[in-house]
């Protein structure tokens, strides 16, 4: 192929990713709205005491398996692997075209993060039924997406030489992968807000409406924190690649420019929620607030902090 | 986030950072209200409270310019704004990650930090030595139980059980009670090592900066092409040190700038854009050691006694040859112009304190010169040109007031005239009689930092010790196990239970694990689990 033709190629998979992931979002959405008014039982696990003193459990899952919503999820979930299929073709041709790895502006780096989130999103699908959470992962995706093809698309450009290093492999690959991870574990700490506020409103009866479609907030805490302490050490490990990257390139090994500072930042709050995790009074709302606020710095870092400020990372392309 | 066993004796950490007595009244004596004190700053709810007040309060030297970083633009912010800005400043705004409040801030949680995590080493030394707890009466009480029936006698029952948990390097005790025999097992210790060797670890962290700050020095000096560096105070452009640096006892090396190559992108989509910076140094470790040549990069430093040294910058620098108004030569040097814009329009200036009378030049260098613009279009050199203005009258260098070598004080000088673009080769001659000035051709330089840190391997180790600490910390699951064997008609009945401190963590693994070396055929062993 020409280097034309793989611009195109590239870039026509990334429309076709985010067509995909489009209709994807109408079926997740659609899964919340059909058989919305049906009333779904709390969903805790029940433990009866049998004869033997034997615990029995019975599935947490709410029993509403073939219904229509569940259906229109399940389609959600195909799609979602398609356009993830597109939407890795995207990014490697993307780097084939430019003859290196595809995170060399803020364009490549938006694509390659809005994969990494549905990597990661899809990676636990396939150990935990965790379909529900499907809308609120294609939208971030594709908002991510939808500003990377229109403000920040840039034409392929050579690294600049501060970027040849096999460190930035290192370092972005992390940093990439932790960028879905976060975007996971604060959707999953959003809806377990939403979901606890309509707990308390039910007091104790069971959960109607919208927030039955989901599982229980504790369930939904417990989640978000495995997913975080699985991407706090990632998060670490790229912040210290980062810095031995920034040693041999500038001379030190961290200097407070904005982009380390903001790393710093989400590396604390993300701290701060493990910490209120084990924290009486602190556990639950206020730590799921936690968690969207760390997102929130490293949203701040991404966007904000690479167009803005005057930083040695500036390799924005804008 | 560790689940306690209400039946447990040894509650983790109990009594420290999570005690509820932390919010008590505190009491009337002098020792007392330091205790209270004390148990404050250690709670858990401060070290919060203090990891989101450090959060916070590195944000402003994102958002304002730093000393450190750019003290132009410091004062050319404090300049604009007379109200807030010396304000500001004396509130070290510029210079967040130095000033006291910042500081308060990471030394309070550090304080914070070892007051939590000595009582805990106590504790967590006291946890790992002793053996764990004996095995509650009703197993089935427990996150995960199972039972099964087995031929063996209980005793062979449970000292196969127990030796597969020795191999699997569970810590085991072995006893009786009303019930039966029982065995108690626990793992995972290494989960609260983790925990403590992280937190450890991040002091370890904070010496080897303050190491780094105290001992270690850095410095920027611009070369020609051509020209020499050796390391002492004089020769660099800024330098900077930590207290116990002793600027006279540098390292002795020097070095020599003997090609600079750079190569930008001439593809019509990245035009411009730089592809390559490389510098071939001749440098000695000191004065009597053998010549040796190294390339200095981006990314590729070269290491030279104990300092490294970093290219970080590179530009032009025109050569001049200036004759005053009886021909002799006043001036043949290359002066250094500094990049203003992404195509290297590059400005710099030449004093002439010596001559009679003053003159200064204000510089300007278009590495490729388009007549009908007033930039640069291309970083290369592809067509040279450089735009002058002459200026006479008091250069301000003879007052004793230091003055950048980039800037020209103009207050006691009148222009005598400009050039529009002179190119390499032609000569212009001054009005008014003051001389000419010969464009000679130019050269390049390259900027390079020199830095000694002899914190950041310390920092580094710590670093790699923090992250291994604080992976065993998440992810190794602090449990126990029990194997009851009582002797009944049909055989021995054996209860199996586990218990995962750590939410949401299942033991049927664990569980299932010893079923199975218990009777291995049991059909498909049914592990229960109790929401915990
Ligand atoms: C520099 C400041 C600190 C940072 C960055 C930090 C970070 C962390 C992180 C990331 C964790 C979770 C991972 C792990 O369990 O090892 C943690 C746990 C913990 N930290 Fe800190 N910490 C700091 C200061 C403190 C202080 C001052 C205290 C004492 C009040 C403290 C007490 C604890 C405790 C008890 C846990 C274990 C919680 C559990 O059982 O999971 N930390 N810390």
């Amino acid at each position: 192929m020409t280097p034309q033709q793989l611009a195109q190629a590239s870039n026509g998979a990334i429309y076709a990713s985010m067509i995909t992931l489009a209709i994807a979002m109408v079926f997740f959405a659609a899964s919340f709205a059909v058989g919305r008014r049906r009333a779904v039982p709390v969903t805790a696990a029940v433990v009866t005491e049998s004869a033997g003193g034997t615990a029995v459990l019975t599935r947490t899952d709410p029993p509403n398996a073939g219904d229509p919503g569940r259906r229109s999820a399940n389609i959600g979930m195909s799609l979602t692997w398609l356009g993830m299929i597109f939407l890795a073709a995207g990014v490697a041709l993307r780097g084939v075209w430019a003859g290196r790895v595809p995170w060399g502006d803020m364009y490549e780096f938006s694509i390659t993060a809005a994969l990494g989130i549905l990597v990661v999103f899809l990676l636990v699908s396939l150990r935990q039924d965790i379909r529900w959470l499907g809308l609120f992962i294609v939208i971030p995706v594709l908002l991510t997406l939808g500003m990377a093809v229109t403000v920040l698309y840039t034409e392929s450009a050579q690294l600049v030489p501060a970027l040849k290093s096999y460190w930035l492999l290192i370092h972005v690959t992390a940093a990439i992968i932790s960028s879905g991870a976060f975007t996971l574990a604060a959707a999953v700490s959003a809806v377990a807000l939403f979901r606890g506020r309509a707990e308390r409103k039910a007091d104790g009866g069971p959960v109607t409406g919208l927030a039955a479609r989901f599982p229980d907030q504790l369930r939904l805490q417990t989640m978000a924190n495995r997913i975080i302490a699985f991407t706090f050490p990632l998060w670490t490990f790229a912040i210290i690649a980062g810095a031995i990257w920034a040693e041999n390139a500038w001379g030190r090994y961290w200097g407070w420019d904005p982009k380390e500072t903001w790393a710093f930042i989400t590396w604390v709050i993300f701290a701060c929620y493990l910490h209120a995790r084990s924290t009486v009074g602190w556990r639950g709302n206020r730590a799921s607030w936690i968690a969207i606020i760390g997102f929130s710095a490293f949203l701040v870092n991404y966007f904000v902090i690479n167009v803005f400020a005057a930083s040695l990372h500036s390799y924005s392309g804008l | 986030m560790t689940h306690i066993d209400p039946h447990s004796d040894d509650r983790l950490g109990a009594g420290l950072s999570t005690n509820p007595e932390t919010g008590v009244v505190p009491p009337l004596s002098a020792t007392g209200w330091l205790r209270w004190l004390w148990r404050q700053l250690t709670s858990m709810r401060t070290a919060l409270l203090l990891l989101f007040l450090l959060a916070l309060a590195a944000v402003p030297g994102s958002v304002f310019p730093q000393q450190g970083v750019n003290p132009i633009k410091v004062s050319t912010w404090v300049a604009a704004h007379p109200g807030i800005g010396p304000f500001m400043q004396r509130m070290g705004v510029f210079d967040v990650y130095a000033s006291p409040w910042f500081a308060s801030v990471y030394l309070l949680l550090f304080i914070s930090l070892i007051g939590c995590v000595v009582p805990r080493m106590r504790l967590h030394w006291r946890a790992a030595t002793s053996a764990p707890p004996a095995a509650p009466r009703n197993l089935s009480r427990m996150q995960n139980f199972t039972s099964l029936e087995s031929q063996e006698e209980p005793q062979k029952v449970l000292d196969t059980a127990k030796a597969r948990l020795k191999g699997a390097r569970w810590k085991v005790i072995d006893g009786t009670d009303a019930s039966g025999s029982w065995i108690s097992a626990e793992k995972g210790y290494l989960r609260e090592t983790g925990n403590l060797i992280f937190h450890l670890s991040l002091i370890l962290i904070l010496v080897a900066v303050a190491v780094g700050g105290l001992f270690g020095w850095k410095g920027n000096v611009i070369v020609k092409t051509g020209n020499g560096f050796s390391d002492t105070l004089t020769q660099y452009d800024v330098w900077g040190g930590g207290r116990f640096v002793n600027p006279a006892h540098l390292p002795p090396f020097s070095f020599t700038l003997a090609d600079f190559q750079v190569q930008f992108d001439r593809a019509v989509s990245d035009r411009g854009s730089p592809q390559l910076f490389r510098a071939t140094v001749n440098y000695r470790t000191d004065p009597r050691a053998p010549l040796q040549t190294s390339i200095v990069q981006v990314n590729e430093p070269l290491s030279v006694d104990g300092a490294k040294v970093y290219l970080v910058g590179h530009g032009y620098a025109p050569h001049f040859i200036i004759k005053d108004a009886h021909g002799h030569q006043i001036y043949n040097d290359a002066v250094v112009t500094l990049p203003q814009d992404g195509n290297f329009t590059s400005t710099g200036v030449i004093k002439l304190p010596d001559a009679s009378p003053q003159l200064g030049f204000d510089v300007v260098f278009y590495p490729t010169w388009i007549p009908t613009s007033i930039t640069s279009a291309f970083p290369a050199p592809d067509n040279p040109a450089v735009y002058l203005d002459v200026w006479r009258g008091d250069t301000g260098m003879n007052s004793g007031v230091p003055q950048s070598v980039y800037t020209l004080d103009k207050s006691h000088m009148v222009l005598l005239g400009r050039h529009p673009s002179l190119i390499p080769g032609q000569t212009w001659t001054l009005p008014k009689g003051a001389g000419t000035i010969t464009f000679a051709g130019w050269q390049r330089w390259a900027s390079f930092q020199i830095a000694y840190d002899p914190g950041k391997n310390i920092a580094l180790a710590a670093a790699v010790i923090a992250l291994l600490g604080l992976m065993s910390s998440l992810f190794v699951r602090r449990r126990r196990i029990w194997v009851k064997a009582l002797a009944g008609p049909q055989g021995t009945t054996v209860e199996v239970a586990g218990l995962n401190r750590v939410e949401g963590a299942d033991m049927a693994a664990d569980v299932e694990y010893v079923v199975h070396h218990l009777s291995p055929d049991a059909p498909g062993t049914d592990v229960t689990k109790r929401n915990s």
